[in-house]
């Protein structure tokens, strides 16, 4: 009795301190609301317009506003019950014409505070995942996920709805690694009749559930195959049903698969294709100085833009089919493992492997798809040294792989103050987890111990915390900030307007570098885990 | 230096065990530097999410705001020669904003301009540039006021912190983070810096700095600092008296009282000198920049301010019923008359504590009772008051709560609101943070219930009067309701804040002599 007593208490509170860290973080997202917000901003503006004002037959065929509707039902339903309280705030807000481009304080406000107020399917999300971990690793998993300076960049300043939608990513996890896989399989679906984008890791999904919720004799097997499949379907049905009764089903698929768009986003994503352009341009400058007539692909260098189908000079053209084709086969490993053995501790891992699969090989890939595997690997992280010491170097990269999205100069403190915080904060808890367990055990033995005793061990825990980070990475690190202050005083300064794109390309590259060996090391880590 | 570290890490072990369920370990286990690093950061990113929002006077012709006075500046310092500065000329029209603050101020605007000039020329051309505002220039401006802040109000408040926390080892750390917090992440200086627009960092920051000085008994740098805090706002001036009876008590307490008291004139003079040095050469040039800084022909209050004045006026007009010459003297005498007590108490008793609570209750004083008193002159008592944080626990949140609600009225026109909320969240979030609260015990007394009772009274009342001012509009016959009615609160609560810290200062100096006498007899 005493005993469960106290457990209520220590969980009330856990989540006292889980809604302090979600209130600070509410705190500067509340201050970010006049900061940069992109075209994401009108589009999502213009959704809310769209699934006001139009009957749902129209949805998918609008072609009012350039942005139309390009997500999948849910959102789609999701901005239609946001509308209502729009229309309360400011009719204007969702006025299919009279809205276009609208910009006033109202609909600044309405629509930050959404993304404030949906952060709680994220706080939620994390909550469930974290709730039998010990306290430790919970705070810290907090701290790397409510604080992550990525989802504040990206949701809250750039705008977009991410934390919500990992929030369901997380549930999802949460739900498998209880071994509840039906609920699992659930919120994975309605993730996917959110945003299409996270269908990645639907074959680590299936492999995983096939074998670890079906695989269970012949009947019994069949039973649960049969009910795990009514559950997709029904998510499915909810989502496209109203569509496939009015025979849109088409329309609504094409809209979701814009495939006349590039290889490469408009700032290409710190992908394994950067290298891949790279090194075309480089081989068509390096073959024309030989003497060879090679055509100049039509698109500029720094194309990329929507609609812009990738040329190359010299090298092979890459279509959809191969980079999907690039994906299942880095995939394959994992699926081999996850088929192999299906360990619910190893889900977490394997999807966020599966992302970085699919952000490294993909088709047209933002760099804030980034954040769909930097997210759920923070709770990979939490759990050793190993895992921690990887995270640091792959958060601090992602994050500032998303530099360019704000390039205005009224952001630029506040993007960089937020990265430093991050690696702070990650610096100061990842030591002080390795080094406070050891340490606390050790502390209650040398108390009766001698004392030379303790220091001697002590000194092995000291340097056990100082390579959080090697060499090397300090190395990459520095070098980071090397390209920083190039692409930000010294190539402004020397070369002035020639070349404009060199910066950009040399994030890209750096970034693609640390991208590549995080990718390396899951692959390893997924490996080598028995 | 390796014996440290390891006694350190042994301290750590030790508050491992005794800390165990702490929350905030994650954060504070490396020392008070590394945690300062963590908190400094997050101050610089509030207060760069901040400076996101208007400044006073944005797009609002002819005469602007605060950011345009300070914009101004820039402009006749860099483009006129120093002489010309305080002097009404053809090309320096006083009236437009003209520099009424001392020369430091000058000088920093002088480097802010160089700084400005660089990237902007068009923003401090003379002549051409007044009312100038852009985008680029408003960041150029917003960097100035954050720079000023990490290089001169953050070093010194870790340099507080450190003298502060020297010999209290024994302390949590958590407490320690939380302290440092409640300084830097003060809301009203955050709003009124980089919100609204002012420099207030750079003379609060050598204020503290004088005061970390005091503290590390190095009195003679304290004094330059303090001359500089002094020469860069007049208003530094609030502090004075407890500086002075500090120090002179201490130096009554030595061997040679007249040589300490001689060296301490000496440096003060000498840094006066080296600060006013363009404007020495002849009488008038010093008179007129004196007479610049003297604001005696606006009259004893402006706007809504919640000091004793001004709150009065409700019932005695004394604007009408009195000259000036006379208000002046009496508002002097008043001021002098308050501060008074802990000045004594200070010379009698010279302690580190009982000088933060001096700082404290002269500034209040000053405050409450001076001649030209702005609403943002809240910020100087506060400053002592956030130093005094672990001390003051309750009765600070409920000073911050008021301060800034005192500051309400001018924020709203400034619209800062949306500002406003979020500090006032973040402060109360991180005053409660959810490890830091273990030894707050805020008066659980039988004998205060009933003073407990009207506290909460008036603070759902001035929780109610936000909600009012922003809603309903105030009847025809009396524009100024709602403003009246906030002043009367944070009027009557200052009052007995200041009662409660001039008691406290006075209870200082009886333990304090006993323990003395009990280590004399160990």
């Amino acid at each position: 009795m005493e005993g469960q007593k106290f457990q209520m208490h220590e969980t009330s509170t856990n989540s006292q301190l889980l809604f302090w860290f979600f209130g600070i973080a509410a705190c500067i997202k509340l201050l970010l609301v006049p900061s940069y917000h992109s075209t994401d901003f009108e589009v999502h503006r213009h959704w809310l317009a769209l699934t006001h004002s139009l009957p749902l037959t129209q949805w998918y065929f609008d072609e009012t506003s350039p942005w139309t509707l390009d997500y999948p039902p849910f959102f789609a339903y999701y901005e239609y019950i946001l509308s209502f309280f729009a229309h309360l705030i400011d009719p204007q807000i969702v006025d299919i014409h009279r809205g276009l481009n609208y910009k006033s304080n109202t609909v600044v406000y309405f629509q930050r505070i959404s993304v404030i107020v949906s952060d709680l399917c994220l706080l939620y999300g994390v909550y469930r995942l974290t709730k039998n971990l010990e306290s430790r690793k919970r705070t810290l998993m907090w701290v790397l996920v409510v604080w992550s300076p990525g989802l504040i960049m990206v949701d809250s300043m750039h705008f977009q709805y991410n934390g919500f939608l990992l929030g369901l990513l997380m549930l999802s996890i949460s739900y498998l690694q209880e071994g509840r896989d039906l609920m699992g399989g659930f919120f994975f679906a309605v993730l996917l009749c959110f945003k299409h984008l996270f269908a990645v890791a639907a074959p680590v999904y299936f492999v995983y559930l096939l074998r670890h919720y079906c695989w269970k004799g012949f009947l019994r097997g069949f039973g649960r195959l049969t009910s795990m499949g009514v559950v997709v379907m029904v998510v499915f049905a909810a989502a496209y049903g109203p569509f496939l009764y009015h025979g849109q089903i088409q329309q609504v698929i094409s809209r979701m698969f814009p495939f006349g768009r590039g290889l490469c986003h408009a700032y290409w994503a710190p992908n394994f294709w950067v290298f891949y352009i790279t090194l075309d341009k480089g081989l068509s400058i390096f073959l024309k100085k030989l003497g060879l007539d090679i055509q100049a692909p039509a698109a500029s260098f720094t194309g990329g833009l929507v609609g812009d189908s990738p040329s190359f000079a010299v090298l092979p053209k890459i279509t959809p089919i191969a980079t999907f084709i690039m994906v299942l086969l880095a995939l394959f490993p994992c699926l081999f493992k996850a088929w192999k053995n299906p360990q619910p501790q190893l889900v977490a891992r394997w999807i966020a492997y599966a992302y970085t699969c699919g952000f490294l090989f993909g088709w047209h890939v933002h760099e804030k798809a980034s954040l769909h595997f930097v997210i759920p690997l923070a709770l990979v992280a939490v759990h050793s040294l190993e895992d921690a010491r990887h995270y640091f170097l792959l958060a601090i990269v992602s994050c500032y792989s998303l530099f360019p999205l704000l390039y205005e100069v009224q952001e630029y403190p506040i993007k960089v103050l937020l990265l430093l915080l991050h690696s702070i904060l990650m610096w100061h808890s990842f030591s002080a987890q390795t080094t406070k367990d050891p340490a606390a055990k050790m502390a209650v033995s040398a108390k009766r111990e001698k004392r030379s005793s303790s220091l001697g061990a002590l000194d092995a825990t000291v340097e056990k915390e100082r390579i959080l980070i090697g060499w090397i990475g300090k190395c990459y690190l520095f070098g980071l900030l090397g390209i920083e202050i190039w692409g930000q005083f010294l190539h402004p300064y020397l070369l002035g307007d020639k070349l404009p794109f060199v910066p950009l390309l040399l994030v890209s590259l750096y970034c693609a570098f640390g991208m590549i060996y995080s990718w390396i090391w899951q692959l390893r880590c997924i490996m080598i885990s028995t | 230096m390796e014996k440290k570290g390891k006694k350190k890490v042994l301290k750590d072990m030790a508050d491992a065990v005794n800390e165990d369920d702490d929350s905030c370990w994650w954060f504070v286990h490396k020392g008070i530097e590394s945690s300062f690093l963590c908190i400094a950061v997050f101050g610089l990113l509030v207060r760069a999410t901040v400076s996101l929002h208007p400044y006073s006077g944005a797009g609002n012709p002819p005469k602007f705001g605060d950011y345009e006075a300070q914009r101004h500046w820039m402009e006749i310092t860099i483009n006129l020669p120093v002489k010309e500065w305080y002097r009404n000329s053809t090309n320096n029209d006083l009236k437009y904003w003209g520099l009424d603050y001392p020369p430091l101020t000058a000088y920093q605007s002088y480097i802010h301009g160089i700084f400005l000039r660089y990237f902007e020329p068009d923003s401090v051309a003379l002549f051409t540039s007044r009312g100038y505002e852009s985008y680029l220039g408003k960041q150029l401006m917003r960097w100035t006021v954050l720079s000023s802040d990490a290089l001169i109000f953050f070093p010194a408040v870790l340099y507080f912190v450190l003298v502060y926390y020297r010999n209290h080892s024994s302390r949590r750390k958590s407490d320690v983070a939380w302290h440092i917090a409640m300084i830097l992440i003060n809301p009203c200086l955050i709003l009124v810096d980089h919100g609204h627009f002012q420099y207030n960092c750079i003379s609060l920051g050598l204020t503290v700095g004088a005061i970390a000085a005091v503290l590390s008994h190095k009195d003679l740098v304290a004094s330059v600092l303090f001359c500089l805090s002094l020469n860069h706002k007049q208003m530094s001036a609030y502090f004075a008296p407890a500086f002075f009876s500090h120090l002179l008590g201490k130096c009554l307490k030595h061997k040679n009282p007249v040589l300490e008291v001689s060296k301490l004139g000496l440096v003060v003079l000498g840094t006066f000198t080296i600060i006013w040095w363009p404007y020495l050469n002849s009488r008038d040039t010093v008179m007129e920049v004196l007479f610049r800084l003297a604001p005696f022909e606006r009259g004893i209050y402006e706007d809504y301010v919640a000091n004793f004045w001004c709150t009065t006026s409700i019932l005695i007009k004394w604007k009408r019923l009195f000259t000036t010459q006379s208000l002046k003297f009496v508002s002097l005498l008043a001021t002098v008359l308050t501060f008074l007590p802990s000045m004594v108490q200070q010379i009698m008793a010279p302690s580190r504590k009982g000088f933060l609570y001096a700082l404290v209750n002269s500034s209040f004083s000053f405050y409450l009772f001076s001649f030209q008193v702005h609403e943002k002159s809240i910020l100087l008592p506060l400053l002592p008051a956030s130093l005094l944080a672990t001390e003051l626990r309750g009765p600070f949140e409920l000073l911050m709560h008021y301060a800034l609600f005192s500051m309400f009225p001018l924020l709203c026109r400034d619209k800062l609101i949306v500002p406003y909320v979020a500090l006032y969240a973040l402060f109360f979030l991180l005053y409660f943070t959810p490890s830091g609260r273990k030894d707050a015990k805020i008066h659980n007394s039988t004998t205060l219930t009933c003073l407990s009772i009207l506290l909460t009274f008036l603070y759902l009342c001035s929780l109610l009067l936000h909600i009012l001012y922003l809603i309903i509009h105030p009847p025809k016959k009396y524009p100024f309701l709602f403003e009246a009615m906030i002043m009367l609160l944070c009027f009557s609560h200052f009052i007995l804040f200041v009662s409660y810290t001039n008691a406290q200062q006075w209870m200082l100096s009886r333990p304090y002599t006993l323990k003395d006498k009990e280590k004399k007899l160990n």
